[in-house]
């Protein structure tokens, strides 16, 4: 089981690297890949001393570029894969068919993973995938439960790999068009989610309002921690009753379910996060590649170390974790 | 050659007897294709399968070109099971709504379209597709009428025919979930829901502390919290070269929504008057490269 970690810059690959990363994933610097941030990601000269200084270690670079490029963006999404291959990515992570069916005619030397933005949900959408583009490797998206996981690790064509740790998406990734409907970005189209550009922050008396392009997402009273306005996890109203109706703001983390997913021979677990800093990539690394070792050596005993899950309770989104989809506990 | 006019899929749980009403009075209406089909949540069992292939026979039988729609967030192996059902009606076109679908029908060799939800964003897509059996496809809802005119210029360019279909009137389906927002709303578990969606024909109005229209739960989807109208639009569609205008089915008003747009793809464009509709703000910003939410026209 590998571990895949985050890096949106070069300190934080080396963090990555050095806390024992297997492979890491990376983009290049505009919206041909999902976390698109401003000041985030790698210009060509940068990927090249990432990978040269992750190369020297054993670790392996993946090149995310999983957005969906239109007509017009066309040739310089497929300029930029063609430029990726070049650089000689130990993986490139698509989603777009269009891109896919690009690489596999245009570099099928190189293995492809379908990102998690590819949506595919079942071992049917597997066989597609890998039949008509020769995938290698799926990200299965969070909406999944352990048992349904089961089911497609039972029958996938290819190698899965698993998010672990990190934000927590729960609406199906890759379909999820909420960001675009407010804002005029969404992850398949630039990669961005409730994109920063759009957020107003503003004090009202005591209170502090975060908007999303005028959109009032939630309103912080004084003694409240004010979190980032993602439109899916603010406070709303329905019917008179103001809640968080659709998610709270909480992060995944699965350490709990580390020898299952090595039972089930899920062969990569991944971490979320290349807009997060050079130290969340290290430490978040090391504790996960503690953990994995711990667990390939006695999948039997294995607890997570309560340490471990202090740091990664320390790293998350609003202080809170959950096991997300995972054992579905609000059903 | 007048653009055609299609019912999407019910999107909403409808009791069945309201499910047979709207589509007995759909027979009547100038649509050429109706959508049948669950394609929110595998707990919606009031149909089965089997009732809407019965449902499409009749509707054929009515002159009307039918396509059974797949469920669009595929996730156990019960699910799959039903999509093999659909797939193995033996007589009907199926929407592919997600890749576990369209392998099926792939595998079956069989011809097929493509909802709004399945993410076709470039004309090399649609290739792949186009050699795989596709014999429409819809414009995913976030895209806008320019990147519309250049799929069509390539195609052109490159003599290839997939006809278009543009969701084009009703609430924007945006999101899928595992997670259920009405049950949710409920304060229910998921698996014992009590099928709570069915006391919200046009879901629940999901708004900002300051009242304003954000979303609407419906079940494990969320739609935009305005109506996306592009009747305004339908010229531009025809010189565009729209193949179909999809409209998605409400519980109220829909036969005179159908009777607009009827007139409008005919070069009549009817008053913007108000319909005795679910109350929301309109919108469509999607088809001009702007926040989906936004609305353009002034009179």
């Amino acid at each position: 089981m590998e571990l895949v970690c985050p890096a949106g810059s070069l300190p934080a690959l080396k963090a990555a690297v050095d806390a024992g990363a297997d492979a890491v994933y990376i983009g290049f610097r505009d919206h041909t890949n999902a976390r698109q941030f401003a000041g985030l990601n790698f210009t060509e000269k940068r990927m090249r001393e990432g990978m040269e200084y992750a190369r020297r270690r054993g670790t392996r670079v993946f090149c995310a570029l999983n957005t969906y490029p239109q007509p017009a963006g066309w040739k310089h999404w497929t300029a930029t894969l063609d430029r990726a291959a070049d650089l000689g990515f130990d993986a490139l992570i698509l989603a777009d068919m269009g891109l896919l069916d690009h690489a596999a005619r245009y570099h099928p030397g190189i293995p492809r993973h379908l990102s998690v933005q590819g949506s595919a949900t079942s071992h049917e959408a597997l066989r597609f995938y890998h039949r008509e583009f020769g995938i290698s490797r799926a990200v299965l998206p969070r909406v999944l439960s352990m048992d349904q996981v089961r089911q497609v690790a039972g029958h996938s064509p290819v190698e899965l790999e698993v998010f672990a740790f990190g934000s927590l998406c729960i609406m199906a990734e890759g379909r999820c068009y909420l960001s675009s409907y407010l804002t005029d970005e969404s992850p398949n189209t630039c990669g961005a989610c409730s994109p920063a550009k759009a957020v107003r922050w503003e004090e009202k008396g005591d209170d502090l309002e975060a908007r999303l392009n005028g959109v009032l997402i939630d309103r912080f009273a004084g003694d409240e921690q004010a979190g980032y306005p993602t439109l899916c996890k603010g406070r709303f109203e329905v019917e008179g009753a103001v809640y968080h109706a659709i998610e709270e703001p909480t992060s995944l983390n699965t350490m709990d379910l580390l020898p299952e997913l090595h039972r089930l021979g899920v062969s990569a677990v991944k971490i979320e996060g290349r807009q997060r800093s050079p130290a969340y990539s290290g430490q978040v690394a090391g504790t996960w590649r503690a953990a994995i070792d711990r667990v390939k050596a006695d999948p039997e005993t294995f607890e997570p170390a309560p340490e471990w899950q202090r740091t990664l309770g320390e790293l998350s989104e609003g202080g809170q974790t959950t096991l997300g989809a995972w054992t579905r506990s609000w059903k | 050659m007048t653009m055609k006019l299609s019912l999407g899929p019910i999107l909403w749980y409808w009791p069945r007897q309201d499910v047979l009403n709207f589509y007995a009075e759909a027979a009547e209406w100038p649509v050429e294709t109706i959508y049948l089909g669950e394609v929110v949540c595998s707990r919606r069992r009031d149909m089965k399968v089997a009732d809407w292939v019965d449902l499409a026979r009749d509707l054929r039988g009515c002159g009307k070109e039918v396509v059974l729609s797949s469920q669009t967030l595929i996730e156990s192996e019960a699910d799959l099971r039903t999509l093999r059902r659909i797939r193995d009606n033996g007589e009907f076109l199926v929407e592919a709504n997600d890749q576990s679908a369209l392998n099926m029908v792939i595998e079956a060799g069989l011809p097929f379209v493509t909802g709004p939800s399945m993410n076709v964003y470039n004309p090399a897509t649609l290739r792949v597709l186009l050699r795989r059996g596709l014999q429409r496809w819809c414009l995913p809802v976030e895209l806008s009428r320019d990147t519309l005119a250049d799929m069509q210029a390539t195609l052109y360019e490159q003599s290839l025919h997939a006809p278009v279909e543009v969701f084009a009137w009703g609430f924007l389906p945006l999101a899928w979930s595992s997670r259920c927002f009405t049950a949710r709303y409920y304060g229910k578990p998921k698996d014992r829901c009590e099928f709570v969606c069915q006391q919200h024909p046009d879901g629940l109005a999901l708004k900002s502390r300051e009242h304003q229209d954000v979303f609407r739960l419906n079940g494990t989807s969320t739609l935009s919290g305005a109506r996306y109208d592009l009747m305004r639009e339908l010229p531009d569609m025809q010189r565009l070269g729209v193949d179909t205008v999809r409209l998605s089915p409400e519980h109220e008003g829909m036969a005179e929504v159908v009777a607009r747009f009827d007139r409008a793809r005919q070069g009549d464009m009817p008053e913007r008057h108000p319909l005795h509709l679910a109350e929301a703000p309109p919108c469509d910003g999607y088809w001009y490269g702007r926040p989906g939410m936004d609305w353009s026209w002034t009179p």
